[in-house]
Order: C-alpha cells, then structure tokens, then sequence
C-alpha cells in the first residue's frame, strides 16, 4: 500500500502547487463560514442600490436588484463545494466499484460493464447531464449532483478496470488467494490499495471538472435553482455586461483561480503519484 | 486491418443502439404530459388529442419505441406534428451548419495556437518557455467558456468597435472569429500538452539522432522526422476531443446567440419540447460516435504499425 505521508509530498510540492492548496482552502473556508463573513444577508436586496460597481459599502458591487455580489460569491462557494465534492466522491466509489469487479472478474461481467460506459461516453461532456436534468422540472441541487454523477462514473471505472487487469496476477494477489482470502477481502484489502494513486489524481481533476460542469449547467439555467451558484451569477451578469462589465467579471475570475488552483494542484500530484501519466483532465 | 475494421464498426452500432434506447427511455421518464407541456395547460382537448395521436402517445410503450427507430432510420427524427409539418431534422438542417462552421474554425485555431507553442516547449523542456506555455494551457482548460466569450465581447466589440456584436445581422467571418475562440481555448491547452508530450518522446527517439548525426538543418529534423511521427497521437486527441467542441458550442452558441444546434437545444429545453431535445442530443452524440470511428480508422492508416488484434 503506498502510504501517503503528508510532510514529504509538501516537500515536493512547487509553488504552483502551493497557490492551488491556498486557494483551494480558501473556498472551502468559504463555503463553511459564509454566513459569517458576508458581509449581507443573502438574499437582501437594495432597489435604491441597482448595478452599482466595486465600493466601500459593496466590495464587489450589486446586481440589478441591489443584491451584493461578494455575499452571493460567498454563498455561491457552498453550492460549488457541495456539488464537486459529492459528485467526485459519488463517482469514485461507484467506479472503483464496478471497475475494480469488472477488472478482476472479467468475463461477461466486464462485458457487460464496459459496454454500459461506453454508451454513456458516447454523449460528450455535459450533454448527459443536460438530458438528465431536463426531466427534471425543477432543477434541484440533487438533481444536478444526480446527473453530474451518473454521466461521470464510467471515466474513474475504465480507469480503475485498467489499473486492476494489471494488477490481478501479480504474486501478492496470488499469495492472498493461496492464504485462503476470499475474493471481496482480496480486491478491496489488497488490490485497490495499491492502485489509489492514480485514482487519486483523477479525483483531483474531476473536482476542477465539477466546478467547472456545475458552473456551465448553472449558466445555460439548468443549476440548482434559487441557489447562489456562481455560473447562474454569470449568467446573470451576462445580461447586463455591457452596462456593467464587474457583474461578469468577479464570478467569472472566482470560477476560473479556484479551477485553476485545483488543476495546478492535481499536475502537482500527478507528477508525484502518477509519473506514467494514466490519468487526465 | 479488415478484423480491426469490422469489429470497431461492430462497437460503433452497438453504442449508436445503446444512445438512442437509452434517450428514448430517458425522455419517456418525463414527469408530466408532454402535450401539455407543448401546447400549454389551457390548450383545447382537441388539438391536445390530435397532437397525442400524431406523436403516437397513446400506443404502449414497446409500439412507441419500435416507431422511435422507425424515425431514426429514415433519418427524419420524428414529425413535430405542429401545422408547418416539419420534421426534427428539418429543424436540426437548418442549424447545424451554423455548429460545423463553428466547430471547424475553433479545431482550426486551436490547432494554429497549439503548434507552434507545443513544439517550442517540446525543443527547450523546463526553460521559460516551457513553462509559460504549461502555465498558458492550464489557464486555457480552466478558464470557463462562458466567461472567456462575454470578456472577448467587452475587450474587442465595445472598446475597439473592431468585430460585429452578437445578435447583429452580420455573418460570415469575422462574426466567427470571437466564438472560434472562445471555443478553441480549452481545445488549444490540451493540444499544447499533447504535442508537448508527443514530441518529447519522439524526440529521444535513435533516428532523430541519426538525421541529426548527418548533418541535416534542424528545422528539418524537427519538422521531417519528429513532427510527423508525434502528430499521430495528437490526432486522436482532436478526434477525441471534437465531441467537447459540440458540447462547448452550446455554451458559446448562447454567449454569441450563433442559431446552431446548442441554441435549439437550449431553446427546446425552454420550451419543453421533447421531440426536438430528443433529436439534438441524438444528432450531437451520433456525430461524436461517427468523429471518434473516424479518428480510430485514420489512426490505422496513418501508423500501419498498429495492430489491433
């Protein structure tokens, strides 16, 4: 099992790494302290105050109800954190579910699996989740989660499928096997383990991917409804750019460093656990 | 190679079956009566009855499905059965030409942005300009698409007047540019990476050092002997990666309101009518099914060093 230890990965770490993890703590401090560190309530509008730009009262400036945009920014982190951190987990463990099984059974079994992910592959990016969320009346932050994680699985599975198909016959799982282990014991105890490491990194990538899907659902109005996310902001914001360029500008900017910080994050880690480059954005 | 043919042609139609099952159930899953939802709530029980009966709504599920891949077949997608008698495809043809062109032109900048910047990192690794250009292709994938368009709108259209706004009645060229771009940047960074990587490789390769060791210039070395051998990969990535192109136009198509298939999705999503949603994500992922069967074929061509099986 490779173990992780934490002080000698920071040491490795270059200073882009390190942008990435202060920015990626940063939202996540964020999204638990919201309601302490806005400035106002959410979801308090000032009719007197339309689209105003950056000042002392509004740091960022208000929508075109007077709302102010750092709080709903704020708030806006909750739903990003929430929707990436859910997704990525939900998707990781059914792909290293059904990737570990089809790997190691093979057979019909993998058949079966890998014909399923391929079908789902087939529909590019976020067009699954789109279609997903269009039966959906109303989209919730369930739903989004929902679709966000039926249409991501299949990429962590034919990862984790690959990794274990390498890994099967190798002596230790051989000796497992002649211990008398049973197979469950084997696959999750002894194999999976052992091939974290580009799991990992994939993850690392799929929260930047979640964002980044959760934001364009929002943006195209397919987010959770009545929920601060930042791409609904922008969406927002889109109407009223040429008046007021700062109500795109600062969701915009937050979406793309924390984007950038965890991708920054994720190339540093892959160049430590994953040198042989399996795994991608 | 004939093997290798038959058996990805084989995959393709196991997959196309598989999409079009999987949308078709999916949209049946629906809460609610679709004609409702197309003609509104206050419509007469007549058309509503008339509109039930064209779109086969009343026949069991299994009948419904089996007329669904009649309409795939023939190609038409479904009658809209509203009173312009139109099919999907009608509506799919007149905006998919307005996607292509989108699409080929970010392909078209993505690659002309990629290039250049992806060989000179590859010749000098670690230096300035290697890492800038990693740095300039991570700012590329994470920068999203329907922020980098408004930005361009603003810097270019407002304050230099120098291209058409969205929505204006101008087409052609340089109505394409703003969204070619916008579009191409993510395309672009993972080219960058790609052609990196790829001609990192080649370039350690013995026969570079031979054309080297005779004496050949080395823009001919680079361009003759490891481009063209580190190009192979990258082709997979753009035929991979066409499939994000189509998605991405949805994004960029609304930014730029371009009246291609992203829009009428958007615009059918909207307006809940399911026939129409229906036949562009069927059109958007038949086109990425049929790229990527493209992509694997030319690969066998273009490296007949692949063996399939």
């Amino acid at each position: 099992m490779i173990k992780i230890r934490l002080p000698r990965i920071f040491h490795r770490l270059g200073g882009l790494a390190f942008f990435g993890l202060f920015i990626m703590t940063a939202v996540v401090l964020c999204a638990i302290f919201a309601p302490w560190i806005a400035p106002y309530e959410l979801g308090q509008i000032d009719m007197t105050r339309q689209l105003e730009g950056p000042s002392a009262q509004h740091w960022l400036g208000t929508d075109e109800n007077g709302a102010d945009i750092l709080t709903m920014l704020l708030y806006g982190a909750r739903v990003a954190v929430i929707v990436a951190l859910s997704t990525v987990s939900i998707c990781t463990g059914i792909g290293l579910t059904m990737g570990a099984i089809s790997g190691y059974y093979g057979g019909w079994i993998d058949e079966v699996l890998m014909r399923i992910t391929e079908i789902l592959m087939a529909f590019p990016g976020i067009l699954l989740a789109i279609l997903l969320i269009f039966i959906t009346q109303e989209p919730s932050l369930l739903a989004v989660i929902g679709a966000l994680s039926v249409s991501g699985w299949s990429g962590y599975a034919r990862l984790v499928r690959a990794q274990v198909l390498s890994e099967r016959d190798r002596d230790y799982v051989e000796a497992a096997r002649a211990q008398g282990f049973r197979t469950p014991t084997i696959l999750f105890k002894h194999v999976v383990p052992n091939i974290t490491a580009p799991v990992i990194v994939q993850a690392t990538f799929g929260v930047a991917g979640a964002i980044l899907a959760e934001a364009t659902l929002s943006f195209l109005g397919l987010g959770p409804q009545d929920l601060p996310s930042w791409g609904a902001l922008l969406d927002q914001g889109a109407s009223y750019f040429l008046l007021t360029p700062h109500l795109a500008l600062f969701p915009g900017l937050t979406i793309m460093f924390t984007v950038l910080g965890i991708n920054f994050f994720g190339d540093a880690m892959r160049d430590i656990l994953d040198p042989r480059g399996l795994t991608r954005h | 190679m004939f093997t290798f043919l038959l058996r990805r042609l084989f995959a393709s139609i196991f997959v196309i079956i598989g999409v079009v099952t999987l949308v078709f159930f999916i949209l049946r899953a629906v809460p609610g009566d679709p004609v409702e939802s197309i003609l509104g709530e206050q419509a007469l029980e007549v058309d509503k009855q008339s509109l039930r009966d064209c779109l086969n709504l009343d026949k069991p599920l299994h009948v419904q499905y089996g007329l669904f891949w009649k309409d795939v077949a023939d190609g038409s997608l479904g009658h809209l059965c509203d009173e312009r008698g139109v099919t999907v495809r009608d509506r799919l043809v007149a905006n998919i030409p307005a996607t292509v062109q989108l699409a080929l032109a970010s392909m078209l900048i993505a690659i002309m942005l990629s290039m250049p910047l992806g060989i000179a990192a590859s010749l000098k690794p670690y230096s300035w300009i290697d890492n800038s250009s990693a740095v300039i292709a991570l700012l590329g994938i994470s920068i999203p698409n329907f922020w980098l368009g408004p930005m361009l709108l603003i810097a270019f259209s407002l304050t230099l007047q120098a291209l058409p706004n969205p929505g204006s009645d101008v087409v052609g060229l340089s109505a394409l540019i703003l969204p070619a771009i916008t579009l191409g940047s993510g395309l672009a960074a993972k080219l960058t990476r790609m052609t990196r990587s790829s001609m990192l490789e080649v370039l350690n390769r013995d026969y570079i050092r031979t054309a080297k060791a005779k004496g050949l210039p080395r823009w001919q070395v680079v361009t003759k002997h490891a481009l063209r051998n580190a190009l192979i990969p990258v082709i997979t990535v753009l035929g991979l990666q066409f499939g994000s192109l189509l998605t991405g136009a949805i994004v960029v198509e609304k930014v730029f309101a371009r009246p291609g298939v992203g829009m009428l999705l958007l615009e059918s999503i909207e307006a809940r009518n399911y026939m129409l949603v229906q036949g562009a994500v069927l059109f958007i992922s038949f086109t990425y099914v049929l790229v990527n069967l493209l992509t694997d074929l030319v690969y066998g061509l273009v490296d007949p060093r692949i063996r399939y099986d």
